[in-house]
């Protein structure tokens, strides 16, 4: 059904195919509305949700895609596990193949972990993070929601907020996005937007007023408080200033703006409570999308024994 | 491969002899007698003599790799003197420098005794570095009068960049009282941060941490000041920017005590390769982009690197085996080295192929003041015979190092060795 038969990652992924996973995961939202919530369609099939690093809302949500589909799930998670005995990575993986299963969900701190992965493995592999490269059930997600907000991607003025460079958000979002025809603009401290970024079809404006009015829609990307303090953002205070989608500054802006954030988000921060909780944001309508999409990229990767979801 | 002593007399018949010294082509034999060159010329065979049919074959100095890391003492499970001498000789190696990074590191006269000692009884001559600071820690100088009576042939902290530029001062005036080179691993380790490979497009696209070339040039810059101002010598090793080669190429113009190596893989490979994720590929300093590949091998042209090293970084299976962000730096270089530079060098690039020898012959034994008139009658045998246009898919048959993390297993390579002749040995490749 797809044409690949992983998904590690967004770059140079089909836009037919990214098509069909979100048309099939606007069927599957039907199924989450409805009072009994589950399909048969994965039954007997096993999916391990292989986590290297914390992750506890992109794992619920594998996980709760995985039980609606009837699938099998096990999780395992590197603080848990043999790794810390000092297990290379390929007895790892080896190890967890051996015990007959038919698909990895893996996050790991590492770029190309999912491509080293699928040397040692048969099984179908979702990628679910690879450190600051890609996240593309993520993408897909925040695609789907817009697309349910628009009406389509097409054409669409799309801004990533904050900081690009260690986000394992932003890399898919842009890939995605411009394969599907949207227009990418990032904004944020210039010393955390990667370089040659531009090389890949997206525009940069340090100027949040003039991406505001700029964008359609635009996607915030949470802050890590670790990376304050190091030299790359000398203050909350100045980040705030500077890139915060204050209350304020939307407010300002007359144009009705959407607002996402892949989560967990630093309230105060990036992003103000009045802004995440208001008329503007989709913030939860990407969390349950979420579960809708991964359901829809477990049933096309495997094979789902029914041909339309009921 | 199979290393034999030399038979008594043995003649080289009917290969094209390539003499870098004298930039001399000809046809014809050479007769070695106990290891040593005897007659070159157009020799008849007497009865007692074996023959080695070198038709179709080219004969040269042996080569010269002034920076490998053969791991002894203390990762012998990566590589051994023993083990490295065989990845040289399969190469056509005679004669290699081992840095000091090693455990304990070579930073005393003791250890650089040792692998003199232990080096004696192995094919091939294996010259220590000694290591330029205690511990290789860039603060304490080390002995390096005693290590150089003991056979330390230059110095260096390789591995380890000297960060602090008064103690690269100082080390620079105190290598010229032994006329040695010292060579730095030019990298400013605050600018490179924790860059896994090379900063640029693609480090972007994998979204992996970048090192700039910066990193490179900028450290270079202060070493070729620093070595004009001590008037010592300064040796750059493995140049993988056009910025550093362009800096060398200045300063060498004023300064005969400059010289400066380019890697192999740093001609072969740009960082579009690391698309594979490949663990293989991750070096320092890293592989470059194209655009610096193609100033690298510009730079060759014109002559402004002195020789080609592989800086042979032996690692074991299970360190490369994981993810990126773990596995060591390095690869190991020895055997697909002359089939990778003749490929890029020569038939890409249309090097001379007498350049070519002279890069991986004399011009490094210059740089590390060994003999580098080799094709003489009176001289030990120091030989490389090889087919130069012989093409082939580098595989693991062709590995003889302990350690397999080479990148090029799967390539083609242009260029064969057959044969390798060194302290009375003769390997069969």
């Amino acid at each position: 059904m797809l044409k690949n038969k992983h998904l590690l990652g967004l770059k140079n992924y089909p836009r037919e195919d990214i098509q069909t996973i979100i048309d099939t995961a606007f069927s599957f939202r039907e199924v989450l509305d409805r009072p009994v919530k589950k399909v048969p369609a994965l039954q007997g099939q096993t999916v391990v949700n292989l986590f290297f690093e914390n992750s506890t809302r992109t794992r619920i949500s594998f996980e709760l895609a995985q039980k609606r589909l009837s699938a099998d799930t096990v999780n395992f998670s590197a603080s848990t596990s043999s790794l810390k005995k000092g297990e290379t990575f390929k007895d790892t993986a080896q190890n967890i193949e051996a015990m007959k299963i038919d698909a990895v969900v893996m996050r790991h701190p590492t770029p190309g972990a999912p491509w080293h992965l699928i040397k040692y493995i048969d099984a179908v592999v979702i990628n679910a993070g690879d450190g600051t490269h890609e996240h593309p059930t993520q993408a897909i997600l925040d695609m789907m929601s817009l697309h349910e907000k628009f009406g389509r991607i097409e054409g669409l003025k799309i801004a990533l907020i904050g900081d690009i460079l260690h986000s394992r958000v932003a890399l898919s979002n842009i890939y995605g996005l411009i394969t599907m025809g949207a227009q990418v603009m990032l904004c944020g401290p210039a010393n955390v937007i990667p370089p040659f970024v531009t090389e890949l079809g997206v525009e940069v404006n340090h100027n949040i007023d003039e991406v505001l009015e700029w964008a359609d829609a635009v996607n915030v990307l949470r802050i890590q408080r670790e990376r304050m303090g190091i030299g790359l953002i000398p203050s909350i205070r100045e980040y705030r200033n500077l890139f915060g989608i204050t209350s304020e500054r939307v407010a300002h802006h007359k144009k009705e703006i959407v607002i996402m954030h892949p989560g967990p988000m630093n309230r105060g921060v990036e992003i103000d409570s009045g802004v995440a909780d208001g008329d503007q944001a989709i913030i939860l309508d990407q969390v349950l999308n979420g579960v809708a999409s991964r359901m829809a990229i477990l049933y096309l990767l495997l094979g789902g024994k029914i041909d339309q979801p009921e | 491969m199979n290393i034999k002593k030399l038979p008594e007399k043995i003649l080289l018949q009917g290969g094209l002899i390539v003499d870098p010294k004298t930039e001399r082509e000809y046809a014809g034999d050479i007769l070695l007698i106990n290891g040593v060159i005897a007659e070159i010329g157009d020799i008849d065979p007497q009865d007692d003599v074996n023959i080695l049919d070198c038709n179709g074959y080219t004969i040269t100095p042996g080569f010269c790799d002034i920076h490998v890391h053969f791991r002894e003492p203390g990762r012998e499970d990566k590589e051994t003197l023993a083990s490295g001498s065989n990845a040289a000789l399969a190469g056509g190696f005679t004669r290699v420098c081992v840095m000091p990074n090693t455990n304990p590191p070579l930073d005393n006269p003791e250890t650089i005794g040792f692998i003199v000692d232990k080096s004696q009884a192995l094919p091939v001559h294996i010259h220590p570095i000694g290591a330029v600071t205690q511990q290789q820690k860039g603060t304490q100088l080390t002995e390096m009068g005693g290590m150089f009576k003991a056979g330390a042939v230059a110095f260096s902290d390789d591995g380890m960049p000297i960060t602090n530029g008064y103690v690269m001062r100082m080390a620079l005036d105190y290598t010229g009282m032994f006329s040695v080179p010292l060579i730095n691993h030019a990298e400013d380790v605050e600018l490179r941060y924790d860059g896994l490979m090379n900063e640029g497009l693609v480090s972007t696209e994998l979204g992996m941490a970048g090192n700039p070339a910066l990193a490179e040039v900028t450290m270079v810059y202060r070493d070729l000041e620093l070595a004009a101002l001590t008037k010592s010598k300064l040796h750059v090793p493995h140049v993988s920017t056009a910025g550093a080669a362009n800096l060398i190429k200045k300063f060498k113009i004023a300064s005969p005590l400059i010289t400066a190596e380019v890697t192999p893989h740093h001609l072969f490979f740009n960082d579009e390769a690391l698309k594979s994720f490949d663990t293989n590929l991750k070096v320092a300093p890293p592989i470059r982009s194209e655009e610096d590949r193609r100033a690298l091998i510009k730079a060759v042209l014109d002559g402004v690197f002195d020789c080609i090293a592989t800086d042979h970084a032996p690692h074991t299976i299970e360190e490369k085996e994981g993810t990126f962000d773990l596995a060591p730096f390095g690869m190991i270089g020895l055997e697909s080295c002359f089939g990778a530079v003749n490929k890029v060098l020569v038939e890409e690039n249309a090097l001379p192929f007498l350049d070519l020898i002279k890069l991986l012959t004399v011009n490094p034994r210059q740089i590390m003041g060994f003999d580098d008139d080799l094709l003489k009658i009176g001289k030990e045998a120091e030989l490389t015979i090889f087919n130069r246009k012989e093409k082939l898919i580098f595989s693991k048959d062709d590995i003889h190092s302990k350690s397999q993390n080479s990148p090029y297993l799967g390539h083609e390579l242009i260029g064969k060795i057959r044969y390798t002749i060194s302290k009375d040995r003769i390997a069969t490749i």
